[in-house]
């Protein structure tokens, strides 16, 4: 059991993260930020649910993700691509020329993924379907652990296995044509 | 011993489990022994890791003030007139 009166001093420092999650699940800062009023409201009325000592931040994300699924999906105009392509292993690296590269010190793909801004890694995070979406930023972003996710999203853990494999290659491909759009990275793959 | 030695595509195939800290010790215990011997695998696990580094540094957002304070105010005013 955990006591309501502690709520705030408890839950209020995990607000910056749950934001920029719930930016990236709405691509919309009005939405998020009521998705992250109801997430506290709800949270705040369900905690004395709450077992002490348990993942406190896990057990926000599972109610934020569950109103983001439940509420702002449902009021979308567009239907939602539900899959993402199959995209090959080393996507990023192989274009950025990885695997040519020789020698000691930083390398040049290292040093290309520098050139991606904010804006770049947001906007390919944001074009991946929500259940990728999702996937890839409770483990790349926040470092949840694949079990934590299963049990945030309600999935086998197969399933939360294959989507963020998946997603961060799906994700790889969008980043390098945001990349190759602005021409940061070299579509030949020699920006050298 | 006993460990079956797995070459390149199997190392790729699991770089995402490994890095993740998501494999039995076993295959951990593989991969690693792979690692310790290939140049190239070890080059594309350091990019990878390098990728998932910022790709988390650069989903960062700042929270607007008013929002801070239009949640403080909402739980206040669920205390004073619980809905739930």
């Amino acid at each position: 059991m955990a006591d309501q009166a502690q709520f705030s001093d408890l839950a209020m420092e995990y607000m910056p993260a749950l934001y920029s999650a719930a930016l990236r699940m709405t691509r919309n800062p009005a939405d998020a930020e009521d998705l992250v009023q109801e997430t506290y409201l709800k949270a705040y009325r369900s905690f004395a649910g709450f077992e002490s000592g348990t993942n406190l931040k896990a057990w926000l994300y599972r109610i934020l993700t569950n109103t983001y699924i439940n509420t702002y999906r449902a009021k979308k105009r567009r239907p939602e691509i539900a899959d993402v392509e199959d995209v090959e292993d080393l996507y990023l690296y192989r274009r950025l020329g990885g695997d040519q590269a020789a020698g000691l010190g930083r390398s040049a793909e290292d040093e290309a993924l520098d050139r991606f801004t904010d804006t770049d890694v947001k906007a390919a995070i944001e074009s991946l379907p929500d259940s990728f979406r999702i996937a890839v930023l409770l483990a790349d972003v926040e470092g949840f652990s694949y079990k934590e996710i299963a049990d945030i999203t309600d999935v086998p853990i197969g399933t939360v296995m294959s989507r963020i494999h998946r997603g961060r290659k799906a994700l790889q491909k969008a980043l390098f044509e945001f990349g190759s759009a602005r021409g940061l990275v070299g579509a030949s793959g020699d920006g050298r | 011993m006993g460990t079956a030695f797995v070459n390149c595509d199997e190392t790729i195939e699991r770089l995402y489990s490994y890095l993740d800290g998501e494999l039995t010790d076993d295959r951990r215990r593989e991969i690693a022994q792979h690692l310790d011997l290939c140049g190239p695998c070890v080059h594309a696990f350091g990019f990878e890791a390098e990728l998932r580094k910022v790709i988390a540094n650069r989903c960062r957002d700042h929270v607007p003030d008013a929002l801070i304070d239009r949640v403080a105010s909402a739980l206040k005013e669920e205390q004073i007139h619980p809905q739930g």
